[in-house]
This record gives structure tokens, C-alpha cells and sequence, in this order.
């Protein structure tokens, strides 16, 4: 129970190991837990970025899927204006086209008409022209009463 | 010492056990058991962080830097908590002081008579294998912080400033003797306290061990499973005490008033 050399002895030991301890084995220790905690900080500051920029694209995305829903329904609001338009245009023309039709139809049944009554007119004339000379009993000679002949034709037509 | 190694019966057998390696007369006398183990555990100490070291990777560590990084956080935990300077020596030697007084507390949980056994068997006499439970290993731990709470002290405050700290404190200088006395007192009883409370707790904890070893073989297990287990306990926690005291010795010889 006594204090003797082995007091130095233990002393000595004691400051070696606390002289190799500090040296050799606490920095490197030491700094690897402390790269560690940083390389961890790091990625968890990445993964708060990653996860911000995943949002903003989110977002973006979103952005772009609205702006083309309402690209889509411009142009099909746009096709359907321009089928109206052109179901109008084509009515129009089918109309113009029938008025067309109805004209040159009223013009060709006047025209029959008219060839109608001509026809008829000089039929009347010839019916008219045999009768007189029936009447008269004479042949009326074409040439010579061309004057008369032409004049109850008009007055007949 | 070795006058009482014949004695015979219980008696005999606890002097026996308490009784350390030694050679040399007087002052120089060498525990010899006290100096190996502890070198022993010493070298079991390095080598195991230096393994742990030498791989270091700040990447995914194996079971070895882990737990040796466990403990380096730990301790550093502790400076932290009670040292606010910047010191490259604190922290190591609070590392140093705890795992080194825990493996020395531990080979207090080997069965008492078994180490002896085994030195019987090689010829030694006597084998002591607790080095904390001889005074010589504690207080020259104690001594070696006590050396350096003077030398920081020093070094920090200046010599000037050291002395005034002793003489001015904490009454003024019209007390300046009783003030010195007070201090020195408070310096020296710091190595003091350090070392006999470690000594006390394990040379205590070891003789129960061998009182329990004297018993009848059935109720030894009963007795010793229990204080082995609470032993598990003082051995951490007086390497902890130890560690913390050091690290609060060495702050306050940082702290410039």
C-alpha cells in the first residue's frame, strides 16, 4: 500500500499513451466524424434542393398541361367558328345557286312562251289566210298583198 | 507486505490476494503486476483505436471505427459540455484517461482467483491484476492532471496572474494567507481526491470480491452474480468520474478571472 516507483513508472506509461492518443489516434478518428457529419449535411441539403426543384417542376408541368388545355380548346372553338363559316358560305352559294336555276328556268318557259305564242300566232294567221280565201274565193296572191298579210299577222300577234 | 504472505486461513488468503509483484526495496520498489497490466491494457487500448484510426473513412464505417467514434463522440460530448477554449490535448487525454481506467476496472470482473492461478503456474507468487486498486497507478494518473491543471494554469493565466489568483481569492488580499491556504488546500486536495476515490471504490469492490471467494461454493454465484453486475456499473461510472473531473480541473485552469 505504499507509494513508490511504480508511481513513475505508471507516470511515464500514462504519458505515453496520452502522447500517442493525441497524435495518432484522435485526429484521424476525429476527422472522419467530422467529414461524416458534413458529407450528411451536404446530401441532406441536396435532397431539400431535389425536392424544391421537383415542386417548381410540378408546377411548371402543371403550367404547360393548363396552357395547352386552352391552346386545344382555342383551336377547336377556332374549327368550329371556320365549319359554321363555311356551312353559311355553302348555304349562300347553294341559295345563289338556286336563285341561278330559277331564273334561267322562268327565262326558258318565258321563252316557250313566247315561241308558244308565235307558233300559235302564225298558225292563226295560216288558219286566218285560208279562211279569207275560202272566203273571197280568190287566191290571194302572197306577193302582191304582202303588206296586208304581214300587218293582221302583227295585229293577230 | 511480504511479511505477512505465510500467514494462513482467511486471513492469509485476502493478504495474499492484496499483496502485489514487487521487486525492489523502499522507495524503489516495482509493482510488477501493476506496471504490465496496465501497460497490458494500455497497449489493448492503442490498438484497438489505431486499428480503428488507420482505416478511418468518412464513409460507412465498420464495427470497429464505429464504436471507437461512439466513444470519441462521447468523450467529446463531455469536453464540450465543460470546456469552452480550443485545446488539442483536452480532449485525447479525457479519451485517454476513460477507456484506459475502464479496461483496468474491468479485469476487477475476472474471477479473482483465476489470474493468480495462471501467474502460480508460472512461478509468481503474488499477482495483483486490478492496477486501479494500487495507489502508485492512480495517483500517478492524478499527479500527471495535477501537473497539468499547474501547467495550463500557468501558461494561461501567467505566472503573475496564477499567483494572484492564489493569493487575491476568493476574501481579497487584506486575507491574502488565509486566501493562500484556502487555495492550496482546493489545488492539492484535487490530485488527492481523484486518485483515492477511484483506489477506494475498487480496492473496496475487489475485497468483496475475494470476502465472496471465501464463502461456501454454492453461495458464491448468488452473492457474486449480483455485485458483478453492479460492479459492471461502478467501473464505468468511476472511469466516467474521473474523466468528467479531469476535464472540469483543466477548464477551470482555463478560465482567466
Amino acid at each position: 500500500m505504499s507509494i513508490n516507483a511504480t508511481l513513475i513508472g505508471q507516470m511515464i506509461t500514462f504519458t505515453l499513451l496520452v502522447w500517442f492518443t493525441m497524435k495518432y489516434i484522435w485526429p484521424p478518428l476525429f476527422d472522419s466524424l467530422e467529414e461524416r457529419r458534413k458529407k450528411i449535411a451536404d446530401g441532406l441539403a441536396a435532397a431539400e434542393k431535389g425536392q424544391e426543384n421537383m415542386h417548381l417542376a410540378e408546377k411548371k408541368a402543371k403550367n404547360v398541361i393548363k396552357e395547352a388545355k386552352n391552346q386545344s380548346a382555342e383551336i377547336v372553338n377556332q374549327a368550329q367558328k371556320r365549319a359554321n363559316e363555311l356551312i353559311e358560305e355553302s348555304k349562300d352559294l347553294g341559295k345563289k345557286e338556286g336563285d341561278r336555276m330559277i331564273l334561267a328556268a322562268k327565262a326558258q318557259i318565258e321563252q316557250e312562251i313566247h315561241q308558244a305564242r308565235e307558233n300559235l300566232r302564225q298558225e292563226v294567221a295560216a288558219l286566218a289566210f285560208s279562211a279569207a280565201e275560202k272566203i273571197l274565193g280568190a287566191e290571194i296572191d302572197k306577193a302582191k298583198h304582202h303588206d296586208i298579210i304581214s300587218k293582221v299577222s302583227n295585229q293577230l300577234g | 507486505m511480504a511479511t505477512e504472505a505465510h500467514a494462513e486461513g482467511a486471513t492469509g488468503y485476502i493478504i495474499h490476494h492484496l499483496t502485489p509483484l514487487h521487486v525492489g526495496e523502499g522507495f524503489w520498489t516495482l509493482h510488477l503486476d501493476t506496471l504490465f497490466f496496465s501497460a497490458a491494457l494500455g497497449g489493448l487500448f492503442i490498438w484497438f483505436f489505431k486499428s480503428a484510426a488507420e482505416k478511418a473513412t468518412s464513409g460507412v464505417p465498420n464495427l470497429v471505427q464505429s464504436f471507437a467514434e461512439m466513444l470519441i463522440e462521447f468523450v467529446d460530448q463531455q469536453v464540450k459540455d465543460s470546456f469552452h477554449g480550443h485545446s488539442k490535448l483536452i480532449a485525447p487525454l479525457a479519451l485517454t484517461i476513460f477507456c484506459w481506467i475502464f479496461l483496468w476496472n474491468f479485469m476487477d470482473l475476472f474471477p479473482v482467483d483465476i489470474l493468480p492461478l495462471v501467474g502460480s503456474m508460472m512461478g509468481l507468487e503474488y499477482l495483483r491484476v486490478v492496477p486501479s486498486t494500487d495507489l502508485n497507478a492512480t495517483f500517478a494518473m492524478s499527479i500527471s492532471v495535477f501537473c497539468l491543471i499547474i501547467f495550463y494554469s500557468i501558461k494561461i493565466k501567467g505566472p503573475w496572474g496564477f499567483a494572484k489568483e492564489l493569493m487575491f481569492q476568493p476574501f481579497g488580499p487584506w486575507l491574502l494567507p488565509f486566501n493562500l491556504l484556502l487555495k492550496l488546500v482546493e489545488e492539492i486536495a484535487k490530485p488527492i481526491s481523484l486518485a483515492l476515490r477511484l483506489f477506494g471504490n475498487l480496492y473496496a469492490g475487489e475485497l468483496i470480491f475475494i470476502l465472496i471467494a471465501l464463502l461456501p461454493w454454492y453461495l458464491q454465484p448468488v452473492l457474486s452474480f449480483p455485485w458483478a453486475i453492479f460492479h459492471i456499473l461502478i467501473i464505468t461510472l468511476q472511469a466516467f468520474i474521473f474523466m468528467v473531473l479531469t476535464i472540469v480541473y483543466l477548464s477551470m485552469a482555463h478560465e482567466d478571472h
